[in-house]
């Protein structure tokens, strides 16, 4: 496609371990893989989905990325600076440009705040506007995720769980960020709510030129929102591609699987549809053995798999998969 | 308008139940008035949002309301006995045995200082008199049956080595341990992964087949009730919407609600269009109107809409729905 493109997030070979403590006083020797050399960029202007199911790392790769966690090693940049090592002050700059939309409009909402604080807390650290200023912009914030002057004063209890999303939102917008994490961001949500939610971010996106890194496990949600795609399993990308493409014609045999478990809201369709149902469950991503990770649920597992990790590598323009059998 | 079903076949018949939360003078209804049956051996699907009260809907029928709702009026006829004037021991037999129950989250449903297999061996003593030994080797069978693997040593085992899939089954495996003649599943899939939930609605079926019990599956997830579901019931704030074959309801949707529902969704086959949200959101229980409880966020309202709660328009010996426009259809 358009080798120009620019991207705006980078990320080399990023590996994120968690140590496991066996006991209270001595740190152990184990670790959790939970995102294990990720390779992958974000252009901008697009949206990026991160797909797998839970426990595959991919919240953790979203908050690395986002330096709410400090990486284990690998490289992030954005917006072509390297962000991978800047401490707290020198990450200022950036974290007024990446902000972050959270999976539970409940807990990610002060209760003892009134809505106007809330959005104003990221003013008033990130900006130098005075505080009437301020509020004008938090009355256009909040007009342009579709609540009114009069909520300002309330408080998140007044909210229903959609409109408390949409207060979560006005927040991560109040700094004109052109980043935005959206973990989950839906997930919660009632079905004729989501739809809302969602027209909302696409709206933002093309009026503010926003780039969206979308993480979910509904993969219809993220089929219908996200350019290209990524699916995780056990800390790694085993899969990158244009969103229809991954679902018309999905390479990895676990992105197979992954989507032929989708229930079709169609009877006939839903009831004729050849589902790989694969068995087995997530491994332990404490003792991982070498080889490929999926090997042990993979239909189609050859000896090589047992022996070397296979790469991700191009297959077709922004196609990328990483398995033995392409 | 009652839609005729077959009594010889059904297995379970509630009538004009009517369920409300007490807190103090404050009352608020979340079950108003709900007509259906569940057939013998038949999936049904009841789909609502949150707050539709189909969680609720379920519970009376159980008896399992907390303490502050109260079951108002309302009949429930089981395989043609009464339940609702039963005592309390009664009750709980047929709790177990009759009907079983799987609730949505398998994290907190068992015991985390029992063993697996002792939370089934003591339903097995408890409900079926089995004795204790060879109650074990049931559990086992019964894990067998719900596809654990290994279950000799997976019945020593305590719910924190089980994964969420693997406790969804132990769960699924104790609800059966009776030989129910209906299972009641309240979003027994919510809670899991996709690959999880296809292996789980496949054990379901399979189940359901072999068994021939009836089942009752509550959920969000229009796509989850395509998959297994042969019958199905919209629910909104309390009421039933729309009742129908699966076909009916995914084809030819009546009510508007329906219709905005399915029309709301993404959809991972066809081409990629704008999402149609439904405007507004659920109305609170507490004060509710007159009219039809959607008419605020239906497209088609009416004055009438607001005044007047709209009876129930027969299409087919298995779908009504709940609406005046479908009123007018029908005379045209």
């Amino acid at each position: 496609m358009n080798e120009t493109r620019e991207k705006l997030v980078e990320v080399k070979n990023l590996k994120k371990y968690f140590p496991i403590k066996t006991s209270m006083f001595k740190k152990g020797n184990q670790v959790v893989k939970a995102v294990d050399d990720v390779t992958f960029h974000i252009y901008k202007g697009e949206t990026f989905g991160l797909v797998g199911e839970s426990g595959c790392g991919k919240s953790t790769l979203g908050r690395t990325l986002n330096r709410l966690y400090n990486p284990t090693s690998g490289e992030i940049l954005f917006d072509g600076k390297d962000i991978t090592k800047l401490n707290n002050k020198e990450l200022q700059p950036f974290r007024n440009r990446m902000q972050m939309i959270f999976q539970d409009p409940y807990s990610s909402l002060n209760p003892h705040l009134t809505v106007e604080k809330i959005i104003d807390e990221p003013l008033e650290i990130h900006t130098r506007l005075s505080k009437n200023e301020r509020k004008e912009k938090i009355i256009d914030i909040l007009e342009k995720v579709g609540l009114k002057k009069e909520d300002l004063d309330k408080l998140p209890h007044e909210f229903s769980g959609g409109q408390r999303q949409r207060i979560g939102i006005a927040r991560a917008l109040s700094i004109n960020p052109d980043f935005i994490l959206c973990d989950e961001a839906i997930s919660a949500l009632d079905v004729s709510i989501q739809a809302q939610v969602i027209n909302m971010l696409e709206d933002l996106q093309s009026e503010l030129n926003l780039t969206y890194l979308f993480v979910a496990h509904d993969l219809s949600m993220v089929r219908h929102i996200s350019d290209r795609i990524g699916v995780m399993y056990l800390g790694k990308i085993v899969e990158i591609s244009k969103s229809e493409e991954l679902y018309d014609k999905p390479l990895h045999p676990y992105t197979q699987a992954l989507l032929s478990a989708i229930p079709i809201p169609d009877p006939i369709k839903a009831q004729n549809s050849k589902r790989e149902i694969i068995t087995g469950e997530l491994p332990s991503p404490i003792e991982m053995e070498k080889g490929c990770r999926f090997r042990s649920r993979c239909p189609f597992a050859k000896p090589i798999c047992a022996e070397a990790d296979p790469q991700l590598k191009q297959v077709d323009d922004e196609h990328y998969v990483a398995c033995h059998l392409y | 308008m009652k839609i005729n079903v077959d009594k010889e076949s059904s297995l379970l018949e509630v009538k004009n139940l009517r369920t409300a939360f007490y807190d103090g003078k404050t009352k608020t209804e979340a079950v108003r008035g709900i007509d259906f049956s569940v057939k013998k051996g038949e999936i049904l699907g009841i789909v609502g949002e949150s707050g539709s009260g189909k969680s609720v809907l379920v519970k009376s029928i159980l008896g399992i309301v907390p303490s502050n709702a109260k079951v108002d009026t309302g009949e429930v006829i089981l395989d043609g006995r009464r339940i609702e004037g039963l005592s309390k021991k009664e009750k709980r037999l047929i709790r177990g045995k009759d009907i079983a129950m799987i609730f949505q989250d398998p994290m907190t449903a068992l015991n985390p200082l029992k063993k697996a297999g002792d939370h089934l061996i003591e339903l097995l003593v408890r409900v079926r008199g089995i004795k204790k030994k060879e109650a074990k080797q049931e559990a086992i069978e019964l894990l067998r049956m719900v596809g654990i693997p290994s279950p000799e040593t997976r019945v020593d085992q305590y719910p924190h080595e089980f994964s969420g899939g693997m406790r969804q089954r132990v769960l699924i495996a104790m609800a059966l341990a009776c030989n129910p003649k209906l299972l009641i599943a309240d979003e027994p899939t919510t809670a899991l992964d996709v690959t999880i939930q296809a292996q789980i609605l496949e054990l379901l079926k399979k189940l359901q087949r072999e068994k021939d019990m009836s089942v009752v599956l509550i959920t969000h997830d229009l796509g989850v009730v395509a998959t297994i579901c042969s019958r199905i019931l919209v629910m909104y704030a309390g009421m039933v919407m729309e009742e129908g074959m699966a076909n009916e309801i995914f084809y030819s949707p009546k009510h508007p609600y329906t219709k905005a529902l399915l029309n709301s969704i993404p959809r991972v086959d066809g081409e990629k269009t704008r999402l149609k949200p439904i405007k507004g959101s659920a109305p609170s229980l507490k004060n509710v109107g007159k009219g039809c409880p959607f008419a605020d966020r239906c497209e088609f309202a009416f004055d009438r809409c607001f005044t007047e709660v709209p009876q129930y328009n027969t299409f087919s010996a298995t779908q009504r729905s709940m609406c005046f426009l479908a009123e007018e259809e029908v005379k045209n």
